[in-house]
């Protein structure tokens, strides 16, 4: 029972984030797209969920589906009255055949090799990591990874003071 | 389970490749490495939640290095979340710039470091 409803909720979160992403890279309507982005991320999101990382499912919701797509909107806007449509590059044959090239050469791998993989339903210890990932990683950023926790805070500093700096009015 | 998170991740990848190098519009580009972004966490956290711990594998009992790997995938992811949320400040930073001292959106425009 709980099997099936996790094969079901996977299928059709897949479908919904497939569908999000084809949604972008077909409609030739900008403001379309930056809409489509979002149903994509929620269904990262609820990917996320459905494996264990509940976190980071939230934090997806957060910072892509709230942060990242009002600023995609608001650029959408700003920039829309030289937007002369979203057309196509001149290479657009290529990069539908690099893509899927890649894609067949990622399948071919993945369904070749051999994974050493833990069952879907954890044994008793194991399943304990998962009761409380919140915590978890908490302490994960704060011990293991204090290093990288610092250098992501300068490299958002960064990124606003630098785009502070970019678009300012001279 | 696995490989389907695998390969779903893989699809995700692949769309946001083709958008990438297929679009003009320089915000459209920005969205789609926006989906390759996410389809590398997805990536990430399905190998930490399923891949059998080295250290489980060696000792066969659950200490705290077999712990840590599980939820390694979801600290990185974390991470690239953080490296994302800066690019796409900066970039579309960039695009208000492109636009106010060009007044395009073009990509194929913004060719001022060609030689």
């Amino acid at each position: 029972m709980d099997n099936l409803f996790q094969e079901i909720a996977f299928w059709l979160l897949a479908a919904v984030t497939v569908g999000g992403a084809l949604g972008v890279v077909r409609t030739q309507r900008l403001f379309r797209a930056a809409l489509m982005l979002v149903v994509s991320f929620a269904g990262v999101a609820g990917i996320f969920a459905l494996i264990n990382a509940e976190f980071l499912a939230v934090v997806q919701v957060l910072i892509y589906g709230g942060g990242v797509a009002v600023l995609v909107i608001f650029a959408v806007m700003v920039t829309s009255d030289v937007a002369e449509g979203n057309r196509n590059t001149r290479t657009q044959p290529f990069a539908l055949l690099a893509a899927a090239a890649l894609l067949v050469t990622f399948v071919f791998a993945i369904v070749q090799a051999e994974w050493d993989v833990l069952p879907n339903d954890l044994p008793a210890p194991l399943a304990g990591v998962f009761v409380d990932t919140p915590a978890a990683i908490g302490g994960l950023l704060l011990n293991e990874y204090v290093l990288p926790f610092e250098i992501a805070g300068i490299v958002l500093l960064a990124a606003v003071v630098g785009a502070l700096a970019l678009v300012r009015e001279r | 389970m696995l490989e389907r998170l695998l390969i779903l991740s893989a699809v995700l990848f692949c769309i946001g490749l083709y958008g990438a190098l297929s679009r003009r519009h320089v915000i459209a580009v920005l969205i789609c490495v926006e989906i390759m972004f996410n389809a590398v966490n997805i990536a990430l956290v399905a190998f930490s939640r399923y891949i059998t711990p080295a250290a489980l594998r060696a000792t066969g009992e659950v200490n705290e290095a077999a712990v840590r790997s599980l939820l390694a995938g979801q600290t990185f992811a974390l991470f690239v979340i953080v490296v994302a949320a800066a690019e796409v400040a900066l970039g579309l930073a960039l695009v208000i710039a492109m636009v106010r001292g060009k007044d395009t959106t073009d990509i194929s425009e913004a060719s001022l470091m060609r030689r």
